[in-house]
This record gives C-alpha cells, sequence and structure tokens, in this order.
C-alpha cells in the first residue's frame, strides 16, 4: 500500500506546487504593474501637475482639464445609470415573475455586458451624438458610458437585493406595508451596502473606458474646463492614449504621471467599494 | 389610502419600465448599428468585402485581415489565460489557505479594474521593447505583444466565473472522490473539474469574448498593419484587429461615406460574435442547471 500511495502523494504535492506558482505568476505582475507607475510617475506629480493646463502642446503643465473632464463623465454616467439600474434591479428581484419576458431581460442584460466598448462607442456616435444632435458633449459620453455600466450595477443590486432574506418582506407586509412601501424602508436599506459597491464598480470601469468615449466626448486638446454638459471635454484615458501614441517627442515623466493619476483614481474607487462590502459583511446581522 | 396606491401604482410602472429598458437599449444598438451600416451592402460589393486588402483610401475595404488580426491576436491570448485563469481558479477555489484567498481574490478584480489604455500604455513602454529583444524580432510592435496584454486583460473574467463554478460543485463530490481513495489531487482533475465542465467552458468563452472586443491595449501594441495571417508565424508580425481598426479610423472618416459605413459594418460584425458568445454561453449554464434538476428530483 505504501508503495502505491507515495508516488500519488507526491505527485500531489508537485501538482498543488504547480498550480501555486501559476497563481502567483498571475497576481505578482499585478502587483509590479502598479507599483512600477507609482514608481516612474510619482516624481511628476505636483501641485501645479493636478492643477495646471497643458503647455507647449502638452509637452509640459499639468492634466486638470482631463481630471475635470473624468469627474464629470463619471458624475454624469453615475446620475443617468444609478436609477435605471437600481430600478432595473428592484424589478428582476421584487416584482418579476419567472416567465419568458423576464428571461429575455436577463439574457438582453447578458448581452449588455459582452458587447465591446468600442462597439459602444460606435453605438453613441449614431444615437447621441449624430441622430440626437447632442454632438461630441459630455451628455452624450455619459448616456453612452451609462449604458455600458448597466449590466455590472444591475447584476450587483439584484445579487444585493436577493441576499436581503424573504422573512423581512413577510414581517413589512404583515404589518400592512405595501410592497413599494416594503422595498423602499427595509429591503434598499438592507441592501445598500451591497449597491453602493456595485455602483463604484461600474463608475470605475466607466472612468477608465477609453473607447467609448473616443466618438462620442473626447477632445484631444481643450485649453478651457467644460461649462455646459453640451461640451467636449479632455478625459484621463483619452489623454493617455493621446500622449503615448500621438504627440511626438513627449517627455515620459508626464506619460507616467498621467498614468498615475487615472491609476489612483480608479484604484481608489475599487478600494473604497471593496471596504464598503467586507465591512458590511462583517457587521451583517443577518 | 387612495394617494398610497396611486403613487404605488406609478412607481411600479417605473420600475417595471426601468426592468425593460436593458431589451430596448440591446434593440437599439442594433438598429443605430444596423441604420449606419447597412448602406455597405449596397456600396460595396460583397466580393470586395471578403478580400484580403484593406486601404480604405483607395477604396479596397476587405475585411479578412482585420478578422484574420482579431483571430490571431485572440487565440495568442487564449493561449496565456486559459492555463494561467483556469490554474489560478482551481488554486483559489480548491487549494488556496484562507489568507491566499483574501490576497489573491481582490488582486485579480483589481486587474479586471485596471483601464486597458493603461495596459496599453505600459506595453508600449515596457513590453514592446522586450518582445522586441527577446525575440530578436525587427519590431516589437506584434500580435503576440498584443495577445500577451488582452490574456492578462482575459484572465479576470476567467478566473472569477471558473471559481464560481468550481465553487457551486456540491461538497459531498468531493467528499465521495476522496472516500474512494483518491487524492485531493486525483478528486480535483476526475471529480470536481468535470462537474464544473460547463460553467468552466462559460468562463473560457467569456474570457475570449472579452478579448476580441477589447480595443485600446490591442491598438496600442500590435502594429496595425492589415494583413491576412497564413500561419502560426503570423503571431509574431503586425496584426490588426477589428476593434483597432474602428476605433483608430472613425476619427479621420467623414460621417456617411462609404468608409464610414464599412467600419460600421464591422460594428455589425463583433456585435453578432459578442451576442453569439453569451446566448452559447448562457445557454451553456442553462442546460447544467436543468440537469442539476434532474438529477435532483
Amino acid at each position: 500500500m505504501a508503495t502505491l500511495t507515495r508516488p500519488r502523494r507526491l505527485r500531489e504535492r508537485a501538482g498543488f506546487a504547480g498550480l501555486m506558482l501559476v497563481a502567483l505568476a498571475t497576481g505578482a505582475p499585478i502587483l509590479v504593474v502598479i507599483g512600477y507607475i507609482v514608481w516612474q510617475g510619482a516624481p511628476a506629480i505636483s501641485w501645479e501637475f493636478l492643477t495646471g493646463f497643458p503647455q507647449e502642446g502638452m509637452r509640459a503643465g499639468g492634466v486638470l482639464p482631463a481630471i475635470v473632464g473624468t469627474l464629470w463623465l463619471t458624475l454624469g454616467t453615475g446620475v443617468i445609470a444609478v436609477p435605471l439600474a437600481i430600478g432595473a434591479a428592484v424589478y428582476l428581484a421584487e416584482y418579476a415573475a419567472d416567465n419568458r419576458w423576464t428571461r429575455a431581460i436577463r439574457l438582453a442584460i447578458i448581452n449588455l455586458a459582452g458587447i465591446p466598448s468600442v462597439v459602444y462607442g460606435l453605438f453613441g456616435l449614431g444615437l447621441f451624438v449624430l441622430f440626437l444632435g447632442f454632438g461630441t458633449s459630455i451628455l452624450a459620453g455619459s448616456l453612452t458610458l451609462a449604458i455600458m455600466t448597466l449590466p455590472v450595477i444591475i447584476s450587483t443590486t439584484e445579487e444585493a437585493l436577493r441576499a436581503v432574506p424573504y422573512s423581512f418582506r413577510v414581517v413589512s407586509v404583515s404589518l400592512g406595508g405595501t410592497r413599494w412601501q416594503t422595498i423602499r424602508r427595509i429591503v434598499l436599506p438592507q441592501a445598500l451596502p451591497g449597491i453602493i459597491t456595485g455602483v463604484i464598480l461600474g463608475l470605475e470601469r466607466a472612468a477608465g473606458e477609453t473607447a467609448p468615449i473616443l466618438f462620442t466626448v473626447a477632445a484631444f486638446f481643450l485649453p478651457r474646463l467644460p461649462s455646459s454638459p453640451l461640451d467636449a471635454t479632455m478625459a484621463l484615458p483619452y489623454h493617455l492614449f493621446v500622449i503615448s501614441t500621438q504627440v511626438p517627442g513627449m517627455p515620459i515623466r508626464i506619460q507616467y504621471g498621467t498614468a498615475l493619476v487615472l491609476l489612483t483614481f480608479v484604484v481608489s474607487l475599487n478600494i473604497v467599494a471593496t471596504l464598503i462590502r467586507s465591512r458590511a459583511r462583517a457587521r451583517r446581522q443577518w | 389610502m387612495r394617494s398610497v396606491t396611486w403613487s404605488e401604482f406609478v412607481i411600479t410602472r417605473l420600475i417595471k419600465t426601468a426592468g425593460y429598458s436593458a431589451i430596448l437599449f440591446i434593440g437599439l444598438i442594433f438598429i443605430f448599428l444596423l441604420r449606419e451600416g447597412a448602406p455597405t451592402l449596397l456600396e460595396v460589393p460583397l466580393r470586395s468585402l471578403i478580400s484580403g486588402r484593406w486601404y480604405p483610401i483607395e477604396g479596397y475595404f476587405g475585411l479578412l485581415p482585420l478578422i484574420g488580426g482579431s483571430l490571431v491576436v485572440t487565440l495568442g491570448a487564449a493561449m496565456i489565460a486559459i492555463p494561467f485563469g483556469l490554474g489560478t481558479a482551481i488554486y483559489i477555489a480548491e487549494i488556496a489557505p484562507r489568507w491566499a484567498r483574501e490576497l489573491l481574490k481582490p488582486l485579480i478584480e483589481l486587474l479586471g479594474g485596471l483601464p486597458s489604455v493603461m495596459l496599453g500604455f505600459l506595453g508600449i513602454l515596457v513590453l514592446t521593447s522586450w518582445v522586441r529583444t527577446t525575440l530578436d524580432l525587427p519590431t516589437g510592435l506584434t500580435a503576440f505583444t498584443g495577445a500577451l496584454l488582452l490574456g492578462g486583460i482575459a484572465i479576470p473574467t476567467i478566473v472569477s466565473v471558473a471559481e464560481d463554478a468550481l465553487d457551486a460543485v456540491p461538497r459531498s463530490y468531493r467528499e465521495a472522490g476522496l472516500a474512494l481513495g483518491a487524492t485531493n489531487w486525483q478528486t480535483i482533475w476526475r471529480v470536481t473539474l468535470p462537474a464544473a465542465r460547463s460553467g468552466v467552458l462559460t468562463a473560457i468563452m467569456l474570457g475570449l469574448g472579452r478579448a476580441i472586443g477589447e480595443t485600446m491595449a490591442v491598438m496600442m501594441v500590435t502594429g496595425n498593419a492589415p494583413v491576412v495571417p497564413t500561419g502560426l508565424g503570423a503571431l509574431f508580425h503586425p496584426a490588426r484587429t477589428m476593434t483597432a481598426t474602428i476605433a483608430a479610423e472613425m476619427g479621420e472618416v467623414a460621417n456617411g461615406s462609404v468608409h464610414y459605413h464599412v467600419l460600421f459594418l464591422i460594428g455589425i460584425v463583433l456585435f453578432l460574435i459578442s451576442l453569439a458568445v453569451n446566448l452559447t454561453a448562457s445557454s451553456l449554464v442553462f442546460r447544467e442547471r436543468k440537469r442539476a434538476e434532474r438529477i435532483l428530483s
């Protein structure tokens, strides 16, 4: 028996070690990438860089318009996507019967999640920029990004709603609450941390996307801040693309600095979402 | 009481509308892609579209090099993302101690959130020169460079979906394997993985779907040369994907021109590919659930 077992155990140990190496080889580069950008980008960060306008054909100066543009876009995306997505999630979790139509909605959401971002850009160009006449504007870009973000927020919100125990609803209804009152006063507050996490993860994705805003918002270079939703604007991801491929003789320090600003924005959203989720899990009473 | 029922009615309507909006959006996307892309079929003869030459300035709109470019880069990405993605998923779901799992999962999620333009930027500055010198190529802007980045981009999807599938395998399956004298290693390969087969397949499909639709990173590092790939060697030459073509050329075409319509046609092709991938993936999951229900009842 021992002679049979030993090679099997040996193989198991070798296999486990191999898988651990694979996981390490997958996880470690992520830290290296982030660390490298921080290391290379940090020297470029200064007050002037964060609050200044690009100068000398973007080869000097700061990235303020791009930061402001990305904030506007993220905000606009949130304003449009959040109510719609939460409504859709409430419908799926609380109202929808398990029938053909509900399955069709689910299929539609799955497919929305899979459509390439550049195709969203084409769609935004066709519908919002040209057909509805919004022009290349924050409005057109936010609408495009919002539709792209919907599936992420819907599915995380629905999951959060379904995690609220059924008995909570029964108690509320037995006390005379209507369906909407139950959702509004009991289910939504209980699911709030999960919903916020989903919203932030959705917005994180929107903030970092370039392809959907290429033809709907992005300005190569604008020496002023946007003043209305119908203005075009610069944005961090597009700016990074421009200065790393389209501008010859671009100082490398500014490129890494811009990458670091974008990275900081995205990663801090990600960390906030993770913290909210794990805190809510730890404090959950049910 | 009356006002309660009335506002309840309005709110229920609004929520229902929000619920159905996803279907509306899919419809709108398809309609507007068609509206701008369909005229191509009248303007460019089909024979020209399936030719091997993409040179829009002179009116050559052969889509083959672009489709081929997307395939080569995605296949390359698959060779990286499948082993590393599945390996990591198995490690997280079956082997890792708690602390390693708590460390790896957020890290992989973070990779999923990194903007692709940032990976493309690092690709240009670091990866291309590494590829050029290590593989001794005339240029580092190759399909292989794009595949390396795309592999990384597809990994988070593969890991999270595959890990969910492995988690969903009932504990009793593993216990039965171990009770029969199999080692943990044998149980993973002969019991758990086969039981999670359809979920793992879904993970691979969704990951590759993500890869074929990825734009910025690929556009920045693949060199964008529209050449019909002829063999495995194509991986080490510049290539141009469908997504990169749209992103690179849409800014420079006149609205309503033939070139503009062709770019939307490429968008339709990408839309249909993603539709096919996602419908197949979700039908796989659905079929599996049905089978599980049949076994249990």
